[in-house]
């Protein structure tokens, strides 16, 4: 690369502290006890994801699949500029919500992230929050270049360039920015490949919750919630 | 314009000024001292009352940061940029904010991105936008911001960039 300087060398060795209010601390009670409070293992389950098997009867699991495909409801979660592509889908013109597909404002309410363009590390840590919130079975798509490759921002010291390595992905839908009707045809792929049971972003998530992890922590550092957040 | 600088100049240690454009001046305070009279100066008695920006230059071969404070006379439509300079290697600031409020939001920003200090602003300290960042402030020229990107993120394979000028000329004259 022309414009690199080769000696650049990045700093791997400080780490960050943790946030004062996270670290352990201990609470003496009225009657003499002390209680050691640790905030990020006391308030939170600790238990990882699980794998969701699927039926053993082929004809049951294919019924699951077609109901599934048919309720597509999306979090209301807009990072980088595809958010805006989103908003005609809403529309009397595009109407998405004549397939099924609708917009809701909590994790806990929707089973599609929608990922809308380029994902800051910032952002990143919000959006791994979110989707370990969203109910199983889910699906991730990434809308745009800078989910696939970085896109414009493939030198951005800030912006992460696979989101793949991140979060499992379902479908990609290329562009920059992808338009309406991009993302109608993307839902539609989506919708397939939920009947043809390849919809099996959240087991990937499950089996591979190591590598994630590792990899989310590789470019968050102030990682300052629990390790699965339900 | 002219004239203000003129009087200006017996009092305080100005460099040469940038006539930029009409309504736009900029001029070197090369005495780091000076520099908040000349703000409180030129806010209440010549009418500059609103800080537009503050923002910094890093001039890596000199050396130097260089602070802009832009400031503006809403009546008279007349903007002036004072700049001052830094040494690089102590990049300690004076701060303004009880000059201008807004200032400091600018010195909490120039802290993070430039890792220029300005002891005494409220929360200059406090993360702006970055979060749990350890390495060089990010605007720093000698912070290769590509390749901590190429040492950070991993890259998809097959990815491909064109030169835009052999593209179109290519394009244009196919036969050479």
């Amino acid at each position: 690369m022309k414009d690199m300087d080769k000696s650049f060398k990045k700093n791997t060795e400080t780490e960050f502290p943790l946030r004062e209010e996270l670290r352990p601390y201990t609470v003496t009670a009225p009657d003499g006890q002390v209680i050691e409070v640790d905030p990020l293992k006391d308030y939170f389950c600790e238990e990882p994801p699980k794998v969701h098997r699927k039926s053993y009867v082929r004809i049951v699991e294919d019924f699951y699949n077609w109901a599934r495909a048919h309720s597509l409801w999306i979090l209301g979660f807009g990072t980088g500029c595809g958010a805006i592509e989103m908003r005609p889908l809403m529309t009397p013109r595009f109407d998405a919500y004549r397939y099924g597909i609708q917009w809701r404002p909590t994790p806990r309410q929707a089973n599609l992230m929608v990922i809308s363009g380029y994902l800051s590390v910032k952002t990143l840590k919000r959006a791994i929050r979110a989707y370990e919130q969203m109910p199983s079975p889910k699906y991730v798509v990434g809308l745009g270049s800078c989910t696939i490759n970085g896109g414009m921002y493939w030198d951005s010291y800030n912006t992460i360039k696979r989101l793949d390595d991140y979060l499992p992905v379902d479908l990609y839908i290329a562009g920059c920015m992808p338009r309406p009707e991009a993302l109608l045809a993307g839902f539609m792929d989506l919708k397939k490949l939920i009947r043809r049971g390849e919809g099996e972003g959240a087991n990937r998530y499950a089996e591979n919750f190591d590598w994630y992890k590792e990899n989310q922590k590789a470019v968050i550092k102030d990682w300052d919630m629990p390790e699965y957040n339900w | 314009m002219r004239e203000l600088i003129e009087r200006l100049t017996q009092r305080y240690q100005l460099g040469a000024p940038t006539f930029q454009r009409e309504g736009l001046t900029f001029v070197d305070l090369t005495a780091n001292d000076q520099l908040r009279s000349i703000l409180l100066e030129l806010r209440d008695k010549e009418g500059f009352t609103h800080l537009t920006l503050l923002t910094a230059v890093d001039w890596l071969e000199e050396g130097r940061f260089q602070l802009t404070y832009l400031l503006n006379n809403r009546a008279a439509n007349q903007t002036l940029g004072v700049r001052v300079f830094l040494d690089r290697d102590v990049a300690v600031g004076e701060t303004i904010h009880d000059i201008w409020p807004t200032a400091e939001t600018y010195q909490r920003e120039l802290r993070e991105m430039f890792g220029i200090d300005f002891p005494g602003s409220p929360r200059v300290n406090d993360e702006f936008i970055l979060e749990g960042w350890t390495d060089l402030p990010p605007y720093r020229r000698d912070f290769d911001t590509l390749a901590y990107s190429q040492q950070t993120f991993r890259d998809r394979p097959g990815r491909a960039t064109t030169d835009p000028r052999a593209h179109m000329k290519h394009k244009l004259y196919p036969e050479g």
